[in-house]
C-alpha cells in the first residue's frame, strides 16, 4: 500500500515538476518526499489541488534541526481522507537564512503550527498573517529547541558542578 | 458486617493565649486574640496545577480533612482568601497570572509553596518552567516532596497557622514588610 502511494505520488510530481523533488523514499513504510525550499509552496499547493491526489488535510507541521547543526527543516504530514493516503513532505534550508513560504494560504490549519515552529526553531514563514510566539513567554529571546541553546534554565545558581561531583 | 463506627467524642478547642485570668474576666493582648482567630479560620486559595493538586484534594477530603484546622472553606476568589496554596509546576507563562492572584489577595496573606516544583522548579529545570515561585512572590512556608503526602501538606498549613498566631498586628504596616514586597516589585 505504501509503495503504491509512493509510486503514484512520485509519478504525478515527476510529471508536473521538472526539478525540486530531491528524494522519494519509504522510511518506516511511509512515503516521504524531500522537496527543495524554492519549490515547496508550489508542490504543496499542487498536492492539495490536484483532484486525483487531493491531500486536503494537513495533519501536522513541525520543524527540526539537522545533526550537524547547519540546517533547519520543516516536515508536513498530509492526509487524503477519501482515499486514506498519507504522505510526508520534507524540506531543508540553511540556518543562516531560515525563511520559507507559509502554507496558511493552502491549509488554514497551518497557522498555529507555523507559529509553534517559529516559536521553537525560529523558522520564518513568509506570508504568515501573525507570526509571533504561541507557547513560550513573549519575552523569550531564544529558540529553545535549537541545539545551540541550552535546555536547562540559565537563571539557576544552585546547580554548580560541585554539588554534582562534576 | 460493615465498618465499625468509631465515635470520637474527645473534642479539643483552641487553646486560649497567655493572659491574666480571674473570676469573670480574662485579659490578654489584642495581637494574641486576633492571631488566634486568624490562625483557626484561614481561607485557603488553592492554586493547583498538577500532581500536588491531587494530593491537596486528598488533604481536603474526609480522610485527612483540612476542615479540622478551620480551613475547610476554600476561597476561589483571591479577594477573600488568606492563604495562597501553590501546588504544582508553574510555567513561566503562568508566572504573571500567579502574581496577579497574589496581588489581588487582601492583607494579611500567607503563601504556602507545596512540592518541589512550586518551591524550586523540581525536576523541570528547563527553559519553560519557573524555577521556584519565590522568584515572583514571597513565600512563607515550603513543603518538600514530589508530591508531598497529605500529612506533609497539613504540617505546612499548621506552620502557617503558627505564623498567623504569632504575627504582630503591625507587621503588615512595617517598613520591613514594604521593603520585602518592593524587592519582588509589588506596589
Amino acid at each position: 500500500m505504501s509503495q503504491e502511494i509512493l509510486d503514484k505520488v512520485n509519478a504525478k510530481l515527476k510529471e508536473k515538476f521538472e526539478s525540486g523533488i530531491e528524494h522519494a523514499e519509504l522510511p518506516y513504510d511511509f512515503a516521504t518526499f524531500t522537496v527543495s525550499k524554492e519549490k515547496i509552496h508550489e508542490v504543496l499547493s499542487f498536492l492539495k489541488s490536484d483532484p486525483d491526489l487531493n491531500f486536503h488535510f494537513l495533519t501536522d507541521l513541525t520543524g527540526f534541526q539537522t545533526e550537524d547543526e547547519k540546517h533547519l527543516g520543516v516536515i508536513y504530514h498530509l492526509h487524503n481522507m477519501v482515499k486514506n493516503m498519507r504522505i510526508r513532505v520534507k524540506t531543508f534550508f540553511p540556518m543562516s537564512n531560515p525563511e520559507i513560504p507559509s502554507a496558511v494560504d493552502i491549509w488554514a490549519g497551518a497557522n498555529w503550527m507555523e507559529r509553534e515552529t517559529y516559536d521553537f526553531y525560529g523558522v520564518k514563514f513568509k506570508g504568515h498573517p501573525n507570526l509571533k510566539r504561541i507557547l513560550n513567554v513573549d519575552e523569550m529571546d531564544i529558540f529553545p529547541l535549537r541545539k545551540e541553546y541550552p535546555l536547562e534554565d540559565q537563571s539557576r545558581d544552585d546547580k554548580s558542578d560541585k554539588m554534582f561531583g562534576r | 458486617m460493615g465498618k465499625e463506627i468509631i465515635k470520637r467524642t474527645k473534642l479539643e478547642i483552641a487553646k486560649s493565649p497567655e493572659g491574666l485570668e480571674g473570676p469573670g474576666f480574662f485579659a490578654t493582648k489584642l495581637d494574641s486574640v486576633i492571631g488566634l482567630a486568624r490562625a483557626n479560620s484561614l481561607w485557603p486559595l488553592p492554586f493547583a496545577t498538577s500532581c500536588c493538586g491531587i494530593e491537596f484534594m486528598a488533604t481536603m477530603a474526609s480522610d485527612y480533612d483540612l476542615a479540622r484546622f478551620g480551613a475547610e472553606r476554600l476561597s476561589f476568589s483571591p479577594r477573600q482568601a488568606d492563604m495562597l496554596m501553590v501546588m504544582g509546576t508553574i510555567a513561566k507563562k503562568m508566572g504573571p497570572t500567579l502574581r496577579q492572584v497574589y496581588e489581588q489577595m487582601a492583607e494579611p496573606k500567607w503563601v504556602l509553596s507545596v512540592g518541589a516544583c512550586a518551591s524550586s522548579g523540581g525536576i523541570f529545570d528547563t527553559y519553560s518552567v519557573l524555577q521556584g515561585i519565590d522568584r515572583i512572590i514571597p513565600v512563607d512556608v515550603y513543603v518538600p516532596g514530589c508530591p508531598p503526602r497529605p500529612e506533609q501538606i497539613l504540617e505546612g498549613v499548621m506552620k502557617i497557622q503558627e505564623l498567623a498566631k504569632n504575627e504582630s498586628l503591625r507587621r503588615r504596616d512595617s517598613s520591613e514588610y514594604k521593603k520585602l514586597l518592593n524587592s519582588y516589585g509589588i506596589e
